[in-house]
């Protein structure tokens, strides 16, 4: 079997190249390059900067595979960066790194994998394709720590059946324990947490710097009405957000609610980030397999799995949720297995 | 492998290893010292630099030894602009490398006036609209003699003799790289101020090379500290790699004919053979005025960053034509600069042919590029 590493320059995916390397698989390495500067200078941050590349391409060496850097630039802005002004200009909280994963990472790669000549693609994700009855199936990574099976809930079955994670398959501890057996630079990294094309997580500076049309000044108001103060735009705000709020009252303040139409940001106590039920847009079913249902549902990268109910395009939690925003990815799971997955258009408070 | 990217680099002539080696052991001596082992150092670049200068038809003296072709292009472009604030402005055109678009970029951040003139679908650019861009502000001109993309070459005798006709106090500058394994450059013949030259695209040592400044030429230098070169380029001279550039050149010089018989038979074989097997391949090099070497060509629909990853599979090394530093395959602004869109671009490659290319090799790359085409297809 000839296989397609992904490779970012970190452990997992490095780990991943030599597994399949070690399983006796032809392999190639390649790092997809995603974003620069105006300058065309490359990111700092996030999962593929300058210096994760190179350490892609040492791993490379070291393992005795052909390695390539791909351009993605185009792509990259168009699917996942200008998205990303336009959610938030919208009054959403957009996951970019999804985002990426869907228009880019696995939706490109497959694409051209008969061009590449390989059979499959493998990256470095912590979840596992098993074949269940004849069907390839993502289920939750064995390590529940780092599972990241809720960033992949998009990918169906026909895109799994090309898909391998040797990594989803091991703890993040035995992965660093064969990255250090292997010599790999890359064995006591941290993980990259930031995205790729923000630095250091100043969402609101990178947005005023690429998109400064989308800053609409508007009014900070109580759940009431009240005028409390003003913004100058709502992008970057996200609901559950506490800080940078702008209004000094006495009891603890968060986002509950951002209206774009009318450029407003409304605040609100604790109780009222609770919300009840979502309505979804973009529901992908893994087998294709549609239908109401009972399942568990997780709306943040390592959130909790909670029980709720699908009927349509609306989702009801059994208990009510905190903190839940526009624009998130919702994951379905049925236990280990992952169903499918949506976004959230609206909230029902 | 069958090594089909000489016009990226060549893989080293034997000779010049063995030329370079004392200078790297034994000759040790920094050329500007007072004793025994360094006045054998300096003796060696004083003679190297007396054959190269008659290689390229100059005097000794207008030789600057330098670190390659880029530091070439910026000693001249730089080193003209910065010589007089008053006249500091830079023309070139869109199809130039990018040591000398970048460098004039630089300038033109630093509110240097800097004109870039267009080319046509072929890439060449007319006297006319260099006449044009000139006015009172320009210190020098820079045009590329054979482009490292496609191999076209421009008349440079004709633009330098407009450009003196009309403004004889503007620099001419050609960055003749990738002309010196098929062609003999002689400065008067091209009428030029400037010429960089750099020994690794013919069988010389990476990080080795010269401008060519005529006699009488200001410029003002991009390394200051010790003065060697006559104060135009410090820096303790590289002796050994001194060595190796013109022994290369004078290798390159006495293969010429053999190089532009045969090798240029292999390119035009292979140039044959892909337009002839493969549905709808395009040259982007042109059919005259082109070097013996460089074939550069368009296949639509197959993007090259694909053909290239098989291609290397299968043992063949060719590339983008552009590609940035990190290796990607980017849009070529040579082939962006002839009217080729982002798309036409992505689906072109370049083969470029040096000085151990065979007919076979030839032949036998040609067949791999038409298989893994039409799987690709």
């Amino acid at each position: 079997m000839k296989a397609l590493v992904a490779m970012s320059g970190g452990v997992d995916s490095s780990v991943a190249a030599a597994l399949m390397k070690d399983a006796g698989h032809e392999v190639i390495g390649v790092t997809l390059k995603l974003w620069s500067g105006p300058n065309g200078e490359a990111p700092t941050a996030g999962c593929c900067t300058v210096s994760d590349a190179e350490d892609a391409r040492r791993v490379a060496a070291e393992l005795g595979i052909p390695y390539y850097v791909l351009d993605y630039t185009d792509d990259f802005r168009d699917g996942v960066v200008d998205r990303f002004v336009h959610d938030y200009a919208s009054g959403q909280t957009p996951n970019p790194c999804i985002e990426c994963n869907r228009t880019v990472k696995f939706d490109r790669l497959l694409n051209r994998l008969d061009e590449f000549a390989c059979d499959v693609l493998v990256t470095g994700h912590h979840a596992r394709v098993h074949d269940i009855d004849g069907v390839a199936t993502l289920l939750r990574g064995t390590d529940p720590a780092k599972d990241q099976s809720y960033v992949l809930s998009m990918l169906t079955t026909a895109e799994l059946s090309r898909v391998q994670l040797p990594v989803g398959e091991l703890h993040k501890k035995e992965v660093r324990r064969i990255a250090a057996s292997m010599g790999m630079r890359s064995a006591h990294k941290p993980e990259s947490m930031d995205i790729c094309f923000v630095g250091q997580g100043d969402y609101r500076g990178f947005l005023r710097h690429n998109a400064p049309e989308v800053f609409i000044p508007g009014k900070v108001v109580d759940k009431d009405g009240t005028d409390l103060g003003s913004h100058d735009g709502i992008v970057g705000f996200t609901v559950g957000q506490r800080r940078g709020l702008g209004v000094a009252v006495g009891e603890p303040r968060f986002v509950v609610k951002i209206d774009s139409g009318t450029s407003t940001v409304v605040v609100g106590g604790r109780d009222d980030l609770e919300v009840n039920a979502v309505e979804l847009r973009d529901i992908t079913w893994a087998n294709g397999r549609k239908g109401d249902r009972p399942l568990t549902a997780q709306f943040r990268a390592h959130g909790e799995p909670v029980a709720a109910s699908l009927v349509g395009s609306a989702l009801t939690f059994d208990t009510p949720q905190h903190a839940v925003s526009p624009g998130q990815t919702v994951a379905f799971y049925d236990g280990e297995k992952v169903l499918g997955g949506g976004l959230i258009s609206s909230t029902y408070l | 492998m069958i090594y089909l990217d000489h016009a990226a680099t060549t893989p080293m002539r034997p000779q010049v290893w063995d030329a370079m080696r004392p200078y790297a052991l034994d000759v040790f001596g920094n050329s500007s010292g007072v004793h025994a082992v360094s006045r054998r150092a300096k003796n060696a670049l004083e003679e190297s630099r007396e054959r190269v200068a008659s290689l390229i038809g100059a005097r000794p003296m207008e030789v600057v030894f330098t670190s390659g072709g880029t530091e070439s292009d910026n000693l001249a472009i730089k080193g003209a602009a910065w010589n007089d604030r008053l006249r500091s402005g830079v023309v070139t055109v869109t199809t130039e490398h990018e040591a000398v678009l970048e460098t004039a970029d630089v300038l033109k951040r630093f509110d240097d006036p800097v004109t870039l003139v267009s080319v046509d679908r072929d890439g060449f650019v007319s006297s006319q609209d260099i006449l044009e861009a000139i006015d009172e502000s320009t210190a020098v001109v820079s045009v590329m003699l054979v482009n490292n993309e496609t191999g076209l070459i421009q008349d440079i005798p004709a633009i330098s003799n407009a450009i003196k006709a009309e403004f004889p106090d503007v620099l001419v500058h050609t960055d003749a790289v990738q002309a010196y394994a098929s062609k003999d450059v002689k400065v008067s013949e091209l009428g030029v101020d400037m010429m960089t030259i750099t020994g690794h695209k013919f069988g010389g040592p990476k990080g080795a090379g010269l401008l060519y400044v005529k006699e009488g030429t200001a410029l003002e230098p991009v390394l200051h500290g010790g003065g060697q070169e006559l104060g135009r380029r410090s820096g303790t001279h590289d002796v050994a790699g001194v060595v190796g550039l013109s022994t290369a050149m004078e290798l390159a010089d006495r293969d010429r004919d053999r190089f532009n018989d045969e090798v240029g038979q292999a390119r035009d074989e292979f140039e044959r053979l892909i337009l002839k097997t493969v549905d709808g391949a395009l040259a982007n090099t042109p059919s005259d005025h082109r070097s013996t070497h460089h074939f550069n060509v368009r296949i639509p629909g197959v993007r090259n960053e694909s053909l290239l990853m098989r291609l290397d599979q299968d043992g063949v090394a060719a590339s983008p034509g552009s590609a940035c530093q990190s290796g990607a395959a980017t849009v070529s602004h040579v082939l962006e600069g002839m009217g080729l869109t982002a798309e036409e671009a992505r689906e072109s490659l370049r083969f470029s042919f040096g000085w151990t290319s065979t007919m076979g090799e030839a032949r036998d790359a040609a067949g791999v590029v038409r298989d893994l085409v039409e799987q690709l297809r």
